[in-house]
């Protein structure tokens, strides 16, 4: 186990020596009803000029809130109840909200996380630059309007003479957080603090937006404090990583030493569970021949993904279990008056899911992947082609055929804040689908209400809990245990693990794995991400613009993809380059 | 790639015994279970002009049902001899026009109020509820015929449509007092169930629940509905003391309830004609029904800030 080491505390004799941000001792909390609660508890942090430092943590870590208070932007109630924040040697902390206003924007430049909400929709996007400016003083007039152009040119919109007079609403997410990188650098700050800056972005979006901000940062010289939950991310763009769990720093250092010698467990569990394109599929498949033979003991989540992905078996396919033939699906979209326009949300899409395995459907936004989920739960109907599950055409099921259907496949959602009804006690959510079908009398429920509390490792008390005191890991658990109840054969997972802090993650698609191994379930898992991918499916479908334009193993994909497209996404993964825990 | 150049922050690790590593996502078994709305009771519970307004609210409805535990003397015996008297022993709030006992009056008169504001509520709230559930559950040509004829209602101001209904009324009592405001009111609690359905409806759990197989009705009831209604719950409340208003609007001009019939309404009508010389008998009619409709608009806001999600949140 790690000793601690004393940080090497940067000389304060002022000169080229001087950080550009010091952060001693940071206490912030919120006040509540039941007094303050600490979200920030006693960080430290060094930054020097044209370095770029990276915050990283799960949420709730405090990460925001430490890069929040240094231009006094907390929410609420938040406060900074003590130590310094020291910028060029002045503390921000003792500044009033005159002299922070001089500091923020002008020294201290900001990208916030949504571009989706943080731009106004009713102004165009040239008099949203134009205000920045003007606020800044960085000119007034004729000028501002000049100097707009070039902000914008320089975020790399190429028309943006004639861009000015749009609206946000006409840009798309990546280019909307262009203007606000734009904005951000406007006034040439001398740190700039990106908190999030692409996580509602695609990944090939995401790659060429960090790409110029870390061209722009590095010809103006700018420091760069960025705030993100992703490690691989952090890694390749920062050369200094600060690590924050429950509001307290537990390591920081250069990056490549820190992944490559994690010291913290915490850390060292951050790392062991990072997915990234080195990683192989965490556990076998259970094959049809040999049920009883081999399965595989559980890993902790302490080990590396990479030590049970040794495990793994490679097997004879199973018969196809769902087989999907020239799909498509057509949306009419409404406009003004009788007219409409068509949308091809699904074209021509053709690919098969063998028993006990997993097919993964992976793409970026409009793609289609989720719409081909619906189309197999026969949540939406498909407008031509054919789809069987277990040899049985799906689209004509109807009354009790259907509901049979119903049973055998369920999905699990992204939203684990959305998918379960808050009006509902969690042993009445997982009871729902046995009521539903008429399954055991009300003893009976109960106990298999307690039995899949167990498979998903819940204690059997969680049944008395509603929704809004669990985490989103607990819910998304509830929600698998709601999908099992009926003993189905397929589980579609729509983005079940995305919206989950990595560690959760892991957890989660180590529980999916047990469960397969355990049940001999066949999962299809729609998902964005390729490097989840990677951990658990057997077969990849690689999806763009409502096309597959690839479909191969999971192997097959990553070691040797054939197609353009699926290169730049495997080349978008952030942190893919590295070699985590080895 | 950064720079692999060695920064001078060098490598700090946090000492364990400061900062432990909890499990992951472990459940914080030791805090109770909550629904949202035992949260919301929680909520109101703490609020002092909740207990205000439900002790008011409680005891206004004693006094409607049994009027006689708070004064014995007959509102209906009058003499014209005691006229816009004074208070005398007895009598404390002194007498009307017709000299009858202003006291006795008020308490009595709260009956018929109260009995109108809770029918119409009552009613608008039914109606409302399965309307506007059934527009918005279903959508189609069903919203479409729905959704306008609410708008025809809509247009037309409650109290006049009622002014105007009622004159052509052949018997006016409590209840089609009651009738008359509801045929008018109920457009907008079925708008905002409308409303409240069509986000309920697109919710991740209602699509899971089709996926599990419940049927469309059963999903309506057990899903929509519930997270549905707390909008409506407020609305309700707070219009129980505007239908009360509104009876007394109409009871003052004369076409709400009968004479014989005693509510505030009627007795702040009669006592227009003696406003100048003996306020006082228009005055205490007309604080019962603001007392009235104060603690129910009060308990309305209350209850709003209890069910409001985005409050709930901050808690």
């Amino acid at each position: 186990m790690s000793q601690p080491v004393t940080e090497t505390v940067p000389s304060l004799d002022g000169g080229a020596d001087q950080p550009l941000l010091q952060i001693r001792d940071l206490e912030v909390g919120f006040e509540t009803q039941r007094g303050i609660v600490p979200a920030v508890r006693g960080v430290d942090l060094t930054l020097y000029a044209g370095q770029t430092l990276a915050i990283v943590g799960e949420s709730g870590s405090g990460k925001t809130t430490t890069a929040q208070s240094i231009i006094d932007l907390l929410p609420g109630t938040g406060k900074v109840t003590g130590g310094q924040i020291l910028f060029e040697g002045r503390d921000l902390t003792t500044l009033n909200a005159r002299e922070i206003q001089a500091v923020r924007g002008n020294l201290i430049g900001y990208v916030p996380q949504d571009p989706m909400s943080n731009l106004n929709p009713v102004w165009s996007i040239g008099f949203q630059v134009e205000e920045a400016i003007k606020a800044n003083n960085i000119a007034q007039g004729k000028d501002a309007r000049l100097r707009t152009i070039q902000v914008l040119k320089e975020a790399g919109l190429s028309d943006a003479a004639d861009r000015l007079k749009q609206y946000p609403h006409q840009f798309s997410g990546g280019m909307r957080q262009r203007v606000l990188i734009g904005i951000g650098l406007s006034s040439r700050p001398k740190l700039l603090i990106a908190d999030e800056p692409t996580s509602a972005l695609d990944v090939t979006v995401q790659r060429t937006i960090l790409d110029h901000l870390a061209t722009l940062t590095r010809d103006y010289g700018t420091s760069v404090l960025f705030i993100t939950h992703d490690l691989g991310l952090a890694a390749e763009r920062a050369e200094q990583l600060v690590v924050m769990y429950q509001g307290k720093v537990v390591e920081s250092g250069p990056s490549q030493e820190i992944l490559a010698n994690p010291r913290h467990p915490y850390t060292q569990r951050l790392v062991a569970a990072a997915p990234s394109l080195a990683s192989r599929r965490i556990q076998s498949v259970k094959h049809a021949e040999a049920k009883d033979a081999e399965i595989f003991s559980e890993g902790s989540l302490d080990d590396t993904l990479l030590e049970r992905a040794s495990k793994r078996e490679h097997a004879a396919p199973a018969d196809e279990l769902i087989s999907v033939k020239n799909v498509s699906k057509l949306y009419k979209i409404r406009k003004q008056g009788f007219r409409h326009d068509e949308l091809l949300a699904v074209n021509d899409v053709s690919f098969g899911v063998h028993r006990g395995t997993t097919t993964a459907i992976v793409g970026e936004s409009g793609s289609g992947k989720s719409t081909v989920a619906k189309l197999i739960l026969q949540l939406e109907s498909i407008t031509s082609g054919e789809i069987k599950f277990d040899g049985q055409d799906v689209a004509g099921l109807r009354g009790a055929e259907l509901l049979k259907f119903r049973r055998r496949v369920q999905p699990v959602f992204q939203d684990p804040y959305g998918s379960l009804d808050p009006q509902y006690s969690v042993g009445n959510t997982i009871a729902e689908p046995l009521l539903a079908h008429k399954v055991g009398t009300a003893k009976e429920r109960e106990a298999r209400v307690r039995e899949l509390l167990d498979q998903v490792s819940l204690p059997s008390a969680t049944r008395f809990r509603y929704p809004s005191e669990l985490s989103g890991g607990q819910r998304q658990r509830i929600a698998i245990a709601r999908a099992l109840a009926l003993k189905p054969d397929v589980l579609v997972l729509d983005e079940a693990v995305s919206a989950l802090d990595v560690l959760v993650q892991g957890q989660i698609l180590n529980l999916l794995t047990e469960l397969q191994t355990e049940l001999g379930l066949t999962y299809l898992f729609i998902t964005h991400d390729l490097a989840v991918v990677r951990l658990v499916a057997d077969n990849v479908c690689v999806m763009q613009k409502g096309k597959i334009v690839e479909a191969a193993t999971t192997d097959e994909v990553f070691d040797n993809p054939r197609e353009l497209y699926t290169q730049e996404l495997l080349a978008a993964i952030p942190g893919g380059n590295f070699e985590f825990g080895r | 790639m950064p720079s692999k150049n060695i920064t001078p922050q060098g490598h700090y690790v946090a000492p364990l015994e400061e900062t432990p590593v909890a499990p992951i996502d472990k459940l914080d078994e030791s805090q109770k279970a909550r629904s949202t709305w035992a949260d919301a009771w929680d909520a109101m519970r703490r609020r002092p002009s909740f207990w205000i307004s439900s002790v008011l609210i409680l005891l206004i409805i004693v006094v409607a049902v049994f009027p006689t535990l708070f004064t014995q003397v007959s509102p209906t015996a009058c003499q014209l001899s005691q006229s816009n008297g004074g208070p005398v022993a007895g009598h404390p709030l002194g007498f009307t026009r017709q000299g009858c006992d202003v006291f006795s009056r008020v308490i009595h008169g709260t009956q018929a109020s109260v009995t109108v504001g809770l029918m119409a509520t009552l009613m608008v709230t039914l109606v409302g509820v399965i309307v506007g559930a059934l527009a918005g559950f279903y959508g189609g040509i069903l919203d479409t015929l729905v959704s306008r004829l609410g708008d025809i209602f809509f247009a037309i101001p409650t109290v006049l449509g009622a002014i105007v209904l009622m004159s052509v009324l052949p018997v006016r009592t409590p209840l089609t007092v009651a009738v008359v405001l509801a045929i008018f009111a109920w457009p907008q609690i079925a708008r905002i169930m409308r409303g409240a359905v069509l986000s309920a409806k697109n919710s991740d759990y209602v699509m899971a629940s089709t996926a599990l197989g419940v049927s469309k009705f059963k999903i309506l009831l057990r899903h929509v509905v519930p997270n549905a209604i707390a909008p409506v719950i407020v609305i309700a409340t707070v219009s129980l003391g505007t239908f009360i208003v509104a009876e007394a609007t109409l009871s003052f001009l004369g076409i709400g309830l009968p004479t014989n019939i005693m509510s505030w309404g009627n007795d702040i009508g009669q006592a227009r004609t003696s406003i100048v010389t003996s306020p006082q008998v228009l005055l205490y009619p007309a604080a019962a029904l603001s007392v009235t409709v104060l603690s129910f608009l009060m308990l309305g806001d209350v209850v709003r800030d209890a069910l409001d999600p985005k409050a709930r949140a901050r808690r």
